[in-house]
């Protein structure tokens, strides 16, 4: 076709050019680089980080938790909303969990993952139920509730918790068993994430998450079951955080009132730190497990380092800070390269030339 | 079906919608034909884009009559009426910036492989077939986001026609669009008429409309009032029933003695949205800014006010130059803004009149740093007044005032910082007919007591029927400079869509030969 034809210039790389260079300047790969570059330091200075069974048994397991988080939150945030309520839903599920072993001592592990999982999503139908039909932003709603749940706990468990020795050895072994090397609970969390990284990816419904968060106007306009799906994306995230809780109880065996308090947060900056955009319509929940993953190696680096406990916190603080300046950056540069262009193809077309019919 | 001859695709008759206290719509009526391409024609706010929401399921109608295809239908939502067979593209695009220009058009729809899988390779090869079809070349796997308005026209046009849709709503499309684009969008119309199907044509542009559609309906002041065949009539029949009285008695402009310089505008120039503006607006004079949505006027005028930046170019006031991206420094050296959305940007939609009058003097009336609304009362007071605003109270929320009221209040708010230049943005839009008018004099008085006064304006006749001097603005640039006495709606069109074939070339990109 004849250059007059053309409005906006296609991309002329080729597919696999095309793959390869938005795989670099993907966040994910920025991540993924960054937590290699700190265990490789971490391990030079003290081998025992990866090449002892207790550092590589940690480094692998202790982020399974908060990876879970993340991705519910990645969900969330996709559609601009957030849920600050998933610490208090995890530590919620996990003191339930605890009390029906107690009362059921007979129960099989994997009924705890199911009461888990129902749990959860119930606290998050409630708050996406708020959300999407209340019309109130999503960070008032889930920080109510966020109090709400945690004083629900407070109010039953008081000073009580529930101890390792309330589960059934069978549960308790999931914290400790391995498969190939890789911890149970590790796997189980990167189910969780493959499942809904795949969701997001390959489904309609998953998609229009993306759609809703990148424009809601333009999605109501657009005819697009908004309320539902946000609906949908908070009980996903409720779901996620009532899982995190069984992990948590099978992890750390006593569950006490504190059990997951702040851990919303973690989840909130792990996502940004993976790319997930604040404003919604950007990001992956691969990115957000990768932010988990290097939050939690650079909290187990630092004090290896010799790092005080104060830094740390500022580390994390700066992490965060740095994503959502390299974010709006890159937006900005991206934003100016696009009007260039449409600039240049401009001139480059004449418009009141008749072109030959296309046809 | 043999009945297929006679069942018109749409059928509207007296349909009517409010908001608030604002009729939109009063009876608006409609009927398209299968295998037709049918005009709705008339001013802006004649109650087009209402009436096409209604179709389109965004609004509900009232009362009145809505057939499809022969059916009652009562959409209550745009997912109701897409999947009906409806198709409608808006005025203004509505896309998902963040996603592919392919996931845009196919959203909800996207081809699927076995398990219900997003089939992403077919899902960009169909958008490819489409715009192939449109005769452009668009990379279906580019995000959204930075597409000019004519591009991001050019994907609503694409979805609307994977739609596959029984009849097809056109919300002035060839707004953004040049006159290539326009043949092509026009082949692509004749070819779904052909195919049986029913198309409504919104647009401004008489020869678009008689080159293109079969049957022509005018809407006046929300309401009905003929539908004629196309080779029945002629442009000045159709502009008559438009308009429906004189000009004159709409606008009752007062000439105002012309001062001194006031505006200074030079070389403005910012990448991507407009280019070289240079411009002065002189004391007691109204200068319209007119153009087509989407050229650039309220870009231009928000970069004066100091909004938004530009890349080159000075601004002065008086003689005294305006720093770039500072409002404060602008409202200091006496320039006054009143923006095109005032619900979003003018006004505390929340707040009360008295607070919303007085929220840019707040300084002044601060005693010892503490605002009190009893000062803030006795400030917005008097404006308020000469205003005739029509409040119960200083106190009324400004939410439940009517758009006419809201707009005096706005204007109100800056008069209170006794501007030398007013900037105004589509004064009139969503005001009923007869506060219109209240808001035309005013403007007028200030013009006489030797304020300096920027108006944009979308509505040909207010602008012609207003200003001293009107400057067209096509695609970042100004084309034009009228004066009251030249200045007809065929010399302001000319000018704002010289890209369109009728226009002689300039020296512009246009001249570059193919």
């Amino acid at each position: 076709m004849s250059n007059e034809n053309t409005i906006i210039h296609p991309s002329r790389a080729s597919g696999l050019t095309r793959t390869l260079s938005n795989l670099l300047r993907s966040r994910e790969i920025a991540v993924a680089a960054v937590i290699v570059v700190i265990v490789v330091l971490t391990t030079l200075k003290s081998h025992g980080f990866v090449f002892s069974s207790d550092g590589w048994r940690n480094l692998l397991v202790t982020p399974s938790l908060l990876i879970v988080l993340a991705v519910g939150q990645a969900a969330v945030i996709i559609t601009r909303n957030v849920d600050l309520s998933v610490g208090s839903t995890l530590g919620l599920t996990a003191y339930l969990v605890g009390k029906v072993f107690i009362a059921n001592p007979g129960m099989p592990a994997f009924m705890a993952f199911v009461i888990g999982l129902a749990f959860g999503a119930a606290l998050g139908l409630i708050n996406g139920v708020l959300v999407a039909f209340g019309r109130v932003p999503a960070m008032v709603i889930t920080l109510g509730t966020l109090y709400i749940y945690r004083g629900v706990f407070l109010s039953w468990a008081g000073s009580n918790r529930v101890n390792a020795s309330d589960f059934p050895s069978g549960f308790n072994s999931l914290g400790t068993n391995s498969l190939i090397g890789i911890p149970v609970l590790t796997i189980i969390a990167l189910i969780l994430m493959a499942v809904v990284g795949y969701y997001l990816r390959t489904a309609r419904s998953g998609r229009e998450l993306y759609a809703i968060g990148s424009d809601p106007d333009a999605a109501h306009l657009y005819g697009l079951p908004v309320t539902r799906r946000v609906l949908v994306a908070f009980v996903l995230s409720g779901a996620l955080a009532g899982l995190a809780g069984v992990i948590y109880a099978a992890r750390y065996g006593t569950v006490s009132s504190g059990a997951g308090s702040g851990m919303e947060l973690q989840a909130v900056g792990a996502a940004v730190i993976g790319g997930v955009a604040i404003a919604g319509g950007v990001g992956t929940v691969w990115g957000a497990a990768l932010g988990a993953l290097l939050l939690v190696t650079i909290n187990q680096a630092l004090p290896i380092v010799g790092i005080s406990d104060f830094w740390q916190k500022a580390v994390v603080g700066a992490l965060i800070i740095g994503a959502i300046v390299l974010d709006r950056i890159l937006a900005a540069r991206q934003e100016r390269a696009l009007i260039a262009a449409r600039d240049r193809a401009r001139l480059d077309t004449p418009t009141t030339v008749k072109a030959g019919s296309p046809a | 079906m043999p009945s297929q001859t006679v069942v018109p695709v749409l059928e509207l008759r007296d349909v009517a919608k409010s908001f608030g206290a604002v009729v939109a719509l009063r009876s608006g009526s409609l009927v398209v034909e299968r295998g037709s391409i049918h005009a709705l024609v008339g001013e802006n706010g004649a109650g087009k884009s209402t009436l096409v929401k209604v179709v389109a399921g965004v609004h509900r109608r009232d009362s009145g009559v809505f057939k499809f295809v022969g059916d009652d239908v009562d959409f209550s939502s745009t997912a109701a009426s897409k999947a009906a067979g409806i198709a409608v593209i808006y005025q203004e695009p509505t896309l998902f910036p963040d996603l592919s220009v392919a996931e845009n058009i196919f959203m909800g729809r996207q081809p699927l492989l076995a398990g219900r899988r997003i089939d992403y390779g077919r899902m960009y090869a169909e958008a490819e077939a489409l715009f192939t079809r449109l005769g452009v070349q668009v990379d279906p796997r580019r995000p959204a986001r930075g597409l000019s308005i004519a591009d991001q026209q050019v994907i609503e046009i694409a979805k609307a026609i994977s739609l596959d849709a029984t009849l097809l709503v056109m919300d002035e499309p060839t707004a953004a669009l040049s006159g290539v684009e326009v043949d092509r969008l026009f082949a692509i119309a004749r070819q779904l008429r052909d195919e049986g199907r029913g198309l409504v044509f919104i647009s401004h542009r008489f020869d678009e409309v008689f080159d293109l559609c079969d049957t022509i309906t005018v809407m006046r002041d929300g309401a009905y009032i003929s539908t004629v065949k196309t080779e029945e009539t002629t442009v000045n029949e159709i502009v008559a029933k438009m308009v429906g009285r004189e000009v004159a008695e709409l606008f009752p402009k007062v000439a105002a003695e012309i001062g001194e310089v006031v505006l200074e505008v030079e070389g403005l120039t910012s990448a991507g949205v407009f280019h070289d503006v240079s411009f002065n607006v002189r004391a007691g004079e109204i200068v319209g800014l007119a153009g087509l949505v989407g050229a650039g006027r309220s870009e231009i005028a928000r970069a004066v006010f100091g909004v938004d930046g530009y890349d080159a170019g000075a601004v002065r006031l008086g003689g005294q130059p305006i720093k770039p991206r500072n409002p404060r420094s602008a409202i200091r050296a006496g320039v006054a803004f009143v923006p095109e959305d005032r619900r979003k940007q003018g006004l505390v939609i929340d707040d009360s009149v008295a607070r919303n009058i007085a929220s840019v003097i707040r300084n002044g009336l601060t005693k010892v740093g503490v605002l009190t609304s009893s000062a803030e009362n006795k400030a917005a007071g008097p404006w308020a007044a000469k205003l005739e605003v029509k409040t119960g109270a200083l106190d009324m929320h400004a939410a439940t005032m009517s758009g006419g009221n809201q707009q005096k209040v706005v204007i109100a708010k800056w008069l209170a910082t006794n501007p030398r230049l007013l900037i105004i943005d589509e004064p009139t839009r969503g005001i009923d007919v007869g506060t219109k008018s209240e808001v035309h004099r005013l403007l007028s008085d200030l013009a006489g007591q030797g304020m300096a006064i920027l108006m944009i304006s979308s509505e040909l006749p207010e602008v012609l029927g207003m200003a001293d001097r009107v400057l067209v603005v096509c695609e970042g640039r100004i084309t034009a400079d009228i004066d009251r006495d030249d200045a007809t709606a065929e010399a302001v069109m000319h000018a704002a869509t010289r890209n369109s074939s009728t226009t002689p070339a300039t020296p512009s990109s246009s001249e570059i030969p193919a």
